[in-house]
């Protein structure tokens, strides 16, 4: 068991350099000069090479890497171009407010596609279950910033019932989660970055419990004489761990894919951040913001492997 | 123990009972077969033949053309003046635009897709079947691919070339790579293991030979079926990304930057805001659930 | 050659070009293979381990064992599917893969094999026909060429290619697809046919069936076959002389009648005891053997079958036994320190 999590740690580590590789060459993608950002259009050759040599530019890329990777592992993102902060600083509180939005739509879509597929998968076939097939379909298909805008238009423009945008009138220092005139804000964003994972989450539930009930062992309980409800308990108790682990899968998906939603809210989040990095062509906050998402995922995705076999004693590796 | 000479012909006696020829014969046919035969993949394949052929069919169909603008027609709602649909903000007859706005959408759904089929099932095949440390390198740099969410993938590398179709759909290939490689692998994996592999070897073919004859027909459905449910996934990446300015540029209509512009205007003509999300929603899921027919089509032990 | 002929009078035989004189079609000698164990160093499955023997031409040399005793992989060795660690391999005189011997292409022409699996040896995807006609397409005939030796060949086994060639493995039963694989290792005309346990997976009257087809085809096309199984009574009725495996080693070796009649080592005759009997008044009463094998991966030192031996002495947990003559005038073979306490225990044992 300890071997095992040891390895799960040991393969976290080459994967997170890899990802520090491929956020670092992100610069070195972008057409042109990685310091037309930096440099007016009018400078001389003489202040090219002394903003080069500040910057580290006339260094060979392997040396720029070290330099570059040196200063993340300290916590030194660079400054962001647009606001002059830190980028460190402005990642940690966009990040805490993706968060907030994530640590409500996972639940949610777990209770609400976990229970869906629990009851699609306890009767295959019959309508209920190609009910919700078709809503997880739909789930997975719809374009989450469109629905965003659809719950807009009902709720905000024609109805007036939520804010259409934001986190209230003082942004998110303002932002008190147990008053409603601060929580409203949360409805609608939490409600459309839950779709995708309700359809996920109802997909996979009604496939393990679909599975599970065609199992040897559930015509044994119910040859002991077990009602249809303990039955189904059973199975769930089963089929539990495999849910567990996408939906924490979902919650990773959720801190890096929330980008157009938080777009279409206005959310100051880190895919807000993004979206804005990337209109102001903002590379030093593009890349952090990158780097620092998809190592939480890397992350989360560790976590989630080293969490399962102690849920589920089936898979404990050697 | 008698001598083999000694005994009686055997042949002759052959009863042993043969199960009845199927009146579907190989594979492929009897995936046809069950394709004919599932009328709800039917009816949404219709569906998304319908949107390639008014994609490709746009100037013979369009009643307007999608990039004449006019100023006192601006955002009028549906009906308006023989515009179906509505117009958007520059005045562009909605309807025109939306059936324009298929080409871009189903370009960047299908494009990336099977460019990174190709290249991904081909690493995927070799590294399979070569196996040891030709295979660990190529997974563990699609491992480093694969740990980033796919939207963030997309947008750090859209975000970093910049926008336009070219860029948009290289962006795509790129994100798709790692995970087609990862089926393809898994499938040519299991394949390997079996004894007809073995058996073709020990009838003296090479790698490529064997590769070529027993490993891909045996890994092009996995291939097929990822892909195909990738498509759905694709147009909503695609239409995102333009959706951030990431992707097809401004006047080309395209359902992702339709929506993007059209949402300043919700206060005004909300229904017709609307209408591209509605394209994309549409479009998408007719893909998802032909993708799910083809999977049930294809996914049986034979 | 041709196949063009059925009675059997007129065949070409598959091994009319032998040039090899009478010495053994082929020879063994020492081969190993040990597979290193995934995360554990210098650790290593020891799946076969020194095995030597000869097949003669126009013989069947059975090989019997229990599972992972390292049949299969003696098997795969034969037809360097595997290359082994050590030892070598001598084809029609002839050393394979060794400079100035033969290429390993070459000795997969003149060598086939039939695996356990009749499902997984035959591509699902491809009619059978063109499973059989694969291997002479790959030996350089055109596809026309190949499709016809497919159509003779499958005829050949019993299977009529009008009705049967143009069918997928699924629609054809345990027995057929057996049938199709030995046509498909009988299509490259091979003078060796190694059948790694062939009829294992097949029902009994099936299995009786494939078994006479063996036979038929090994008197008219002339094959040597290498008959690898578990099953004892197969192996008697099949060969004409049994090799008995036990942990990576051959442990008795001779002509069928001696070995089933006259077993040597402890472990044939334990194997031999524990076949189940029609006759209750030999109903075994006693599990001849006990316990598992021991794991290949640490093979106990001295005589590998030590542990579970009824006979065990002092010398078998150290020496390590080597095969030696046990019958006078009989190539009878067996690896124990004690066979001649053995056998008058054994004999002692069944009056």
């Amino acid at each position: 068991m300890i071997r095992y999590i040891l390895r799960r740690i040991l393969y976290a580590v080459p994967i997170a350099f890899g990802v520090s590789i491929v956020c670092f060459a992100l610069v070195y993608i972008a057409p042109g000069d990685p310091l037309e950002t930096v440099l007016p259009p009018d400078a001389t050759a003489a202040t090219i090479a002394i903003v080069k040599h500040a910057y580290g530019f006339d260094k060979p890329l392997p040396v720029q890497y070290l330099i570059w990777l040196g200063h993340v592992v300290t916590g030194n993102f660079g400054t962001s171009i647009a606001t002059g902060r830190p980028v460190i600083l402005e990642v940690s509180d966009a990040l805490a407010n993706t968060a907030l939005l994530a640590l409500f739509a996972v639940p949610l879509a777990f209770v609400i596609g976990g229970t869906m597929g629990a009851v699609a998968g306890s009767f295959p076939g019959r309508w209920i279950d190609r009910a919700v097939t078709g809503i997880a379909v739909a789930g997975v298909s719809v374009p989450n910033y469109w629905l965003g805008i659809v719950l807009v238009i009902f709720f905000s423009v024609q109805y007036m019932l939520l804010p259409a945008t934001g986190m209230g009138p003082n942004g998110s220092t303002g932002f008190r989660l147990l008053q409603w005139n601060s929580a409203r804000f949360l409805v609608l964003p939490v409600i459309t970055l839950a779709m995708i994972p309700i359809g996920i989450l109802a997909r996979t539930t009604r496939a393990a419990v679909a599975e599970m009930r065609n199992q040897d062992f559930v015509q044994t309980l119910r040859a002991k004489g077990l009602s249809e409800w303990a039955v189904t308990r059973h199975v769930l108790k089963n089929a539990l761990p495999q849910i567990l682990a996408v939906m924490g899968l979902q919650f990773g998906y959720l801190l890096g894919g929330s980008i157009l939603v938080e777009t279409v809210f206005t959310w100051p989040g880190s895919g807000f951040l993004l979206s804005k990095a990337i209109i102001n062509r903002d590379v030093p906050v593009l890349q952090g913001t990158i780097l620092i998402l998809s190592l939480i995922f890397v992350a989360t995705n560790l976590v989630v492997d080293l969490l399962q076999p102690l849920i589920d004693p089936r898979i404990r590796r050697g | 123990m008698t001598d083999i000479l000694t005994l009686r012909e055997p042949v002759a006696t052959f009863t042993e009972e043969t199960p009845p020829a199927s009146i579907v014969r190989g594979y492929w046919q009897s995936v046809f077969y069950r394709l004919r035969h599932d009328p709800i993949t039917l009816g949404f394949g219709a569906i998304v033949a319908l949107i390639v052929l008014a994609a490709v069919a746009a100037p013979l169909i369009a009643p307007f053309d999608p990039y004449a603008q006019s100023i006192i027609a601006r955002l009028k709602p549906f009906g308006w003046r023989d515009h179906l649909l509505g117009t958007d903000e520059l005045g562009r007859d909605m309807l025109s635009r939306l059936i324009y706005g298929g080409r871009v959408s189903l370009l960047m759904g299908v494009v990336p897709v099977v460019i990174a089929a190709m290249i991904g099932g081909i690493l995927g095949v070799v590294g399979g079947f070569v196996g040891g440390r030709v295979n660990t390198a190529i997974m563990r740099t699609m491992d480093v691919f694969y740990a980033f969410p796919s939207v963030l993938l997309a947008v750090a590398i859209a975000g970093a070339m910049g926008g336009g179709i070219g860029n948009g759909m290289l962006t795509l290939t790129l994100v798709f790579v790692p995970p087609m490689c990862r089926v393809a692998e898994t499938a040519t994996t299991q394949i390997r293991a079996l004894d007809f592999i073995e058996a073709a070897r020990a009838s003296g073919a090479g790698t490529l030979t064997i590769i070529r004859y027993h490993v891909l027909g045996n890994v092009l459905g996995p291939v097929l079926i990822y892909a195909s449910s990738l498509v759905s996934v694709s147009i909503l990446l695609a239409s995102g990304l333009s959706f951030l300015g990431l992707g097809v540029r401004p006047p080309i209509p395209d359902w992702g930057l339709m929506l993007s512009t059209l949402r300043q205007s919700i206060y005004v003509v909300p229904l017709v805001c609307a209408l591209p999300g509605v394209a994309i929603f549409i479009t998408s899921i007719c893909f998802n659930l032909v993708s799910d027919g083809l999977r049930a089509a294809m996914d049986v032990r034979m | 050659m041709d196949y063009r002929s059925s009675d059997g009078s007129t065949i070409d035989r598959h091994d009319q070009y032998d040039h090899g004189g009478p010495a053994p079609l082929l020879v063994a000698r020492n081969l190993r293979k040990h597979f290193p164990v995934k995360g554990a160093r210098g650790k290593a499955v020891r799946a076969v381990d020194g095995v030597s023997f000869t097949v003669a031409k126009g013989e069947t040399l059975g090989i019997v064992g229990e599972s992972g005793c390292g049949k299969s992989t003696l098997a795969r060795l034969l037809l360097h599917l595997l290359v082994p660690d050590a030892g070598e391999l001598i084809f029609g005189g002839e050393a394979v893969g060794a400079a100035g011997g033969i290429a390993v292409k070459t000795l997969r022409r003149q060598a086939q094999m039939v695996f356990q699996d009749s499902a997984a040896s035959l591509n699902p995807r491809l009619p059978v026909r063109d499973s059989v006609a694969f291997g002479p397409f790959v030996q350089g005939s055109t596809k026309d060429e190949a499709r016809a030796i497919a159509r003779d060949i499958l005829s050949r086994v019993g299977l009529d290619p009008d009705m049967f060639g143009p069918r997928y493995p699924h629609e054809l039963s345990g027995g057929q697809k057996q049938r199709v694989n030995i046509a498909r290792a009988l299509a490259v005309k091979p003078r060796l046919l190694i059948l790694d346990e062939p009829v294992s997976a097949l029902d009994k009257s099936v299995e009786a069936q494939v078994l006479n087809l063996l036979r038929v085809l090994k008197r008219q096309l002339g094959l040597t076959l290498v008959f690898i199984s578990h099953d004892l009574n197969v192996v008697r009725y099949v060969s004409r002389r049994v090799a008995v495996m036990y942990l990576g080693r051959i442990v008795e070796f001779g002509p069928v009648k001696a070995i089933f009649e006259r077993p040597q080592h402890p472990y044939t005759q334990a194997l031999l005891a524990s076949r189940p009997s029609m006759d209750p008044a030999r109903r075994i009463e006693m599990p001849p053997i006990t316990g598992d094998p021991p794991n290949p991966i640490d093979p106990p030192a001295g005589c590998r079958f030590h542990p579970r031996c009824p006979f065990v002495e002092a010398i078998c947990e150290t020496a390590d036994p080597a095969l030696r003559v046990v019958e006078d005038g009989k190539s009878h073979f067996a690896a124990c320190h004690l066979r001649d306490r053995v056998l008058g225990r054994g004999r002692l044992a069944d009056a």
